[in-house]
């Protein structure tokens, strides 16, 4: 028989999430501070129209791009918060999670050889998606120092004139790091200067602490017609299970993303398309308890990390810290392992994100207060006893 | 700071101080002070157990009675209030817009015991003209919490 597979794909390795997901699964016990999901239920007002909206048998296909409330809706939003404006009728589409758009937006933006700039540690799917897309993936190594952010040199450090696209994942996941507009100019120059194009992944977008909150790099002049910008549900809303995303950006671009979205896809989820209408119309209250529910818990963990003496920046945005194990001599894998061995914490190597990710931890504090109690004390004992400290 | 403390403890009163103080990012004196002053001035005004009796041995009829008055001269609703809150089994008293003037929570050990209450005390009270006593059958929720199910975490451990 014949090798029933493509060489492209056998060549990109699994995610490592989900290696040590499948570790972490045999533990029965385990207290995890792994997830990358909010803890809140979806506000129970936005599962009403779900459910409303079965019981009319609302069960049909939508338009490829959406229902065009929903993308109305988006576009209010957008306007809104992060003062972009796009068309409801050419420059938006309803994706499947932002992970789609993510796919669709390098799939209708690629040509084999481009480059795409992929700042890391980050979310695991630019880079697959990059090379399945035909491109080129090059990471950029973000560092502590920098407070994980993307700084010009970093930036040009790696430019070729092969590169296209220039992936923005802000807030980010897992580092909690955020761009504020200062940092977001400097990087919109050399946007401009070399012709790229921006993919901006502003997922955690409404999950940003402190004074000021998140802006978008489209929002920036010169920035707007050179950005797909991609945001969702998931996280804002707790709504990772409706699988609803969306991609913002000029018609040039959008068009054909809409083109491999209608043919891969066909249309986001009909019942989730109607409570993201709710969602976004009748939430800010609901949204701005969840960030501060976040916030408090982040300060939390902070302060439980600078106790036991476990080096972490501080993180602004996102539901997750990113600690440094350097000083114990140790990879984040065999950290993540032996913690979890020992003390049955799941927390996930920073390496799942990204070769630079070596030597932190992602631990997420979207858990309740008494779990994040719970688990701190354990990782405490734990690094005490890597000390050589009794407890 | 205020309303941030009382948020929190509003869902959970025996949060240490301490801890509070690290939630909210404020200094543990800052926040022990402001609870004190809160309660100086009657904003806190107690700290309750939220319990569900129904899984107790524990024998409790709660009853909700609507109430219709006539105040009188010299004494508004705020002195006939205060002769039926200054019952011991007496919950809680609101005065009401609407049909009828007060709400009384009363809770009895029997049904007999709360319609004893009623009849005996409640009712002829002078300004009270009438009585309409509701027995609760099943608490879902109360003070915001869902009683009937404990949630579990049903999310993957792990997940990107």
């Amino acid at each position: 028989m014949r090798n029933p597979l493509s060489e492209k794909i056998v060549t990109i390795p699994p995610s490592g999430i989900r290696k040590f997901f499948d570790i972490v699964s045999e533990m029965k016990d385990a207290i995890s501070l792994g997830v990358g999901e909010p803890d809140f239920d979806t506000p129970w007002h936005i599962r009403e129209e779900g459910i409303y909206s079965l019981e009319k048998g609302r069960t049909f296909y939508t338009a490829n791009a959406g229902l065009r409330d929903l993308r109305v809706e988006i576009h209010n939003y957008q306007k809104r918060k992060y003062d972009v404006e796009y068309d409801p009728d050419r420059e938006i589409i309803v994706t499947v999670g932002g992970s789609e758009a993510i796919d669709i937006a390098m799939r209708a933006m690629l040509d084999p050889g481009d480059q795409v700039l992929v700042p890391q540690p980050s979310f695991v799917s630019y880079v697959p998606c990059a090379v399945l897309a035909g491109g080129e993936a090059v990471p950029i190594e973000l560092e502590a120092k920098d407070e994980f952010r993307l700084t010009p040199e970093k930036l040009l450090e790696k430019l070729t004139p092969k590169t296209k696209i220039l992936v923005m994942p802000f807030p980010n996941n897992p580092t909690g790091a955020v761009m504020r507009r200062k940092d977001l100019l400097e990087i919109a120059k050399i946007v401009e200067e070399h012709d790229l194009f921006v993919l901006s992944d502003e997922i955690y977008g409404e999950l940003t602490y402190g004074e000021e909150a998140h802006v978008s790099i489209a929002s920036l002049p010169g920035m707007r017609e050179r950005t797909v910008l991609i945001n969702g549900f998931s996280k804002a809303f707790a709504m990772t299970g409706w699988r609803l995303g969306y991609a913002c950006g000029p018609e040039v671009i959008l068009k054909q993303m809409l083109k491999i979205h209608q043919f891969a896809i066909m249309c986001a989820p009909t019942t989730s398309q109607y409570a993201a209408i709710d969602a976004l119309k009748n939430s800010d209250e609901d949204v701005r308890n969840m960030c501060e529910s976040y916030d408090q818990r982040r300060r939390y963990l902070l302060h439980a990390f600078e106790e036991m003496g476990l080096d972490c920046f501080e993180p602004l945005g996102a539901f997750y810290t990113f600690p440094s194990i350097k000083r114990f001599g140790m990879t984040s894998d065999e950290f993540a392992n032996r913690l979890l061995k020992e003390e049955k914490v799941a927390v996930v190597p920073g390496t799942a994100f990204g070769d630079c990710g070596e030597g932190y931890l992602r631990i997420s504090y979207a858990y309740s207060l008494k779990n994040l109690k719970e688990a701190l004390g354990r990782l405490e004992r734990f690094v005490k006893r890597l000390e050589g400290k009794s407890v | 700071m205020r309303e941030k403390i009382l948020a929190v403890i509003e869902k959970n009163s025996r949060i240490d101080i301490r801890d509070l103080a690290v939630l909210l990012g404020e200094s543990e004196t800052a926040v022990a002070n402001e609870i004190a002053d809160m309660e100086k001035e009657n904003i806190i005004c107690g700290y309750h157990t939220l319990i569900n009796w129904e899984n107790t041995s524990n024998e409790k009829v709660v009853a909700l009675i609507e109430v219709k008055v006539t105040p009188q001269r010299g004494m508004g609703f705020d002195k006939l209030a205060e002769r039926i809150y200054q019952y011991s089994e007496v919950n809680a008293v609101y005065l009401m817009s609407g049909a009828y003037d007060f709400t009384v929570i009363l809770e009895g050990k029997t049904m007999r015991q709360v319609a004893q209450f009623v009849s005996d005390k409640l009712a002829p009270l002078d300004s009270v003209l009438s009585t309409a006593t509701h027995f609760v059958l099943k608490k879902y929720k109360d003070h915001g919490t869902v009683l009937c199910d404990q949630v579990q975490d049903e999310r993957m451990l792990i997940t990107p």
